[in-house]
């Protein structure tokens, strides 16, 4: 999923500062999983910035913000708004700017990444979105989202007891879990060869991607 | 002469070629635009080793370039081994400094990743890693002996005109105290395959891992496939031994050591004394053909060392 947490109070104050009807919207998806901007969040987060800011805070919550035939059922609510302090991730955020040309969208959250939960309160990192997927290469391990350096060689000298250098407490080193997948596969003949360069130009290096499907274009 | 011999113009490799045992040093550029750092440092170094490495942005902090400083060190009568990593340059700017660094009479290079910019002063920049230091081994060997870039086209200036191609000695580092220990071997192997020509190592302090790790360089026959230059690293005190132990990932620095640095009168003559020992010890381990003295911030003790441990380049 995609992991977002919510932006210090103050920065959010800030933001919403000199408006007197906000609305707070949030998402169903996601963030809802993750606690951070579902039904319950945007009922406290509401709650606060009334009494903070003296404004008038109106609460709703869509199945998804990143698509548009969701918002339909807040539009009403949303135009007797003078704006929009959306709890979604930052693609929510600019689907409901999208909707709402005229009026002021913020975002209540800070997006940090794709990735798993890994207990109560703990996600980590997993997926960087590359467009190339090596997954089937690395043992289903991913090297570019997982090593901090996307070394796809490694691993480099830093890796200690199965942690990486940059931060020995948390963060795995991602090479140690592809050694240690590929040889309880028995496919450590894996690492005998050499990756290739990769082709970066499907990554965001490419520009902003766009992902067009003719058969799901015939359905409509 | 064997396959790798003289594709670059190297002094380094000529000597290692021809089967001379190799030493090799550092020097770490200053971080100010000082260039009597840099003479005070060549001076040190000058007829004392074969080739000296020039690091860049050594730890992620930002100094005079690694480009600059080699041609400097050449015009002040060293033979550069200019570092170059993959964290500040993708593989234009790689390629464009490869080519511009041979025009300018360096002829060794050192392939590395790089550290980390959160060891550095600048822990909010963007990195790049375009490419790891295998694959940049690949590309600059691809560079010399393909005549070709990363993108697969010539180099060459124009369609008519004859390729000029950077040709290079190409080094890359090894570290046998990372791990998966067990694949550490294995490692270097692939940076052979990737057509590295010389190896050298993180500084070794753990003669037994170090010993075992040669073990399986020997086994893999890599020691005939690339020249491999010891790494070590004076220890200075007590405080750094320590730090080294403790801090620093892919250094493993016995207990032993780092008592004999906290009972020493005299801590530094200790640490010179250690290193010296170790590179009689390393001497006497089969496939390792020099010698890397990375002696941090104390270059003028590079010629000591060289001269206790009988290395002296001039006594040949």
């Amino acid at each position: 999923m995609i992991v977002a947490e919510q932006k210090p109070m103050e920065e959010i104050v800030a933001l919403v500062a000199g408006h007197k009807r906000v609305l707070a919207l949030g998402c169903g998806g996601c963030v809802t999983v993750c606690l951070s901007g579902g039904q319950r969040e945007v009922s406290t987060l509401a709650s606060i910035v009334r009494l903070g800011c003296r404004m008038t805070v109106e609460e709703a919550t869509l199945e998804r913000q990143c698509d548009a035939e969701f918002f339909d059922a807040v539009r009403e609510q949303a135009e007797r708004c003078d704006a929009i302090l959306s709890l979604a991730c930052g693609v929510g955020v600019q689907m409901a700017a999208r909707l709402f040309p005229g009026k002021p969208v913020y975002p209540a959250l800070n997006t940090r990444f794709m990735g798993t939960n890994d207990g109560a309160g703990q996600w980590s990192e997993n997926c960087l979105a590359c467009g190339d997927c090596s997954l089937g290469v690395f043992g289903a391990v991913c090297p570019v989202a997982r090593c901090s350096k996307s070394l796809l060689n490694g691993p480099c000298g830093g890796s200690a007891n199965g942690m990486c250098e940059v931060d020995p407490e948390r963060i795995e080193c991602a090479w140690q879990l592809v050694h240690d997948r590929l040889k309880a596969l028995g496919r450590m003949d894996v690492l005998d060869a050499i990756a290739e360069p990769r082709d970066w130009s499907k990554t965001h290096s490419g520009g902003p991607r766009r992902l067009s499907r003719e058969d799901m274009a015939d359905l409509r | 002469m064997n396959d790798n011999a003289c594709k670059s113009g190297s002094g380094l490799e000529k000597k290692l070629a021809a089967g001379g045992f190799a030493v090799t040093a550092e020097l770490g550029p200053p971080k100010s635009a000082d260039i009597d750092a840099i003479a005070k440092k060549a001076a040190c170094l000058k007829g004392v080793v074969d080739a000296v490495n020039i690091t860049d942005n050594q730890t992620a902090i930002v100094r005079v370039s690694s480009i600059a400083t080699a041609k400097l060190a050449l015009d002040m009568g060293l033979e550069p081994i200019m570092q170059m990593t993959c964290r500040d340059r993708n593989r234009l700017a790689i390629q464009a400094d490869v080519l511009g660094a041979y025009l300018l009479g360096i002829r060794n290079m050192l392939c590395l990743t790089g550290d980390h910019q959160c060891f550095g002063n600048h822990a909010d920049a963007r990195y790049v890693f375009d490419l790891d230091s295998l694959q940049l081994v690949r590309m600059v060997k691809r560079m010399r002996d393909d005549k070709v870039f990363a993108c697969g086209q010539d180099i060459r200036t124009s369609k008519k005109s004859e390729p000029k191609e950077p040709r290079m000695y190409i080094g890359a580092a090894a570290n046998p105290f990372g791990d998966p220990f067990e694949f550490r071997a294995a490692r270097l192997e692939k940076k052979v395959k990737a057509g590295v020509d010389f190896v050298q190592t993180q500084c070794i302090y753990d003669m037994d891992r170090f010993s075992r790790w040669m073990e399986h360089v020997r086994d893999r026959g890599l020691h005939r496939a690339c020249k491999i230059l010891a790494g070590v690293t004076p220890l200075k005190s007590a405080g750094m031994a320590r730090y080294m132990r403790d801090q620093v990932a892919g250094i493993i620095v016995p207990d032993d050591y780092v008592k004999r640095m906290a009972d020493a009168k005299d801590p530094k003559e200790e640490g010179i004394r250690i290193c010296v020992e170790q590179i009689e010890r390393i001497r006497q381990i089969e496939g390792v053909a020099g010698i890397h003295v990375m002696a941090i911030e104390w270059e003028e003790k590079v010629a000591e060392i060289v001269e206790k441990a009988g290395l002296r380049k001039n006594g040949e």
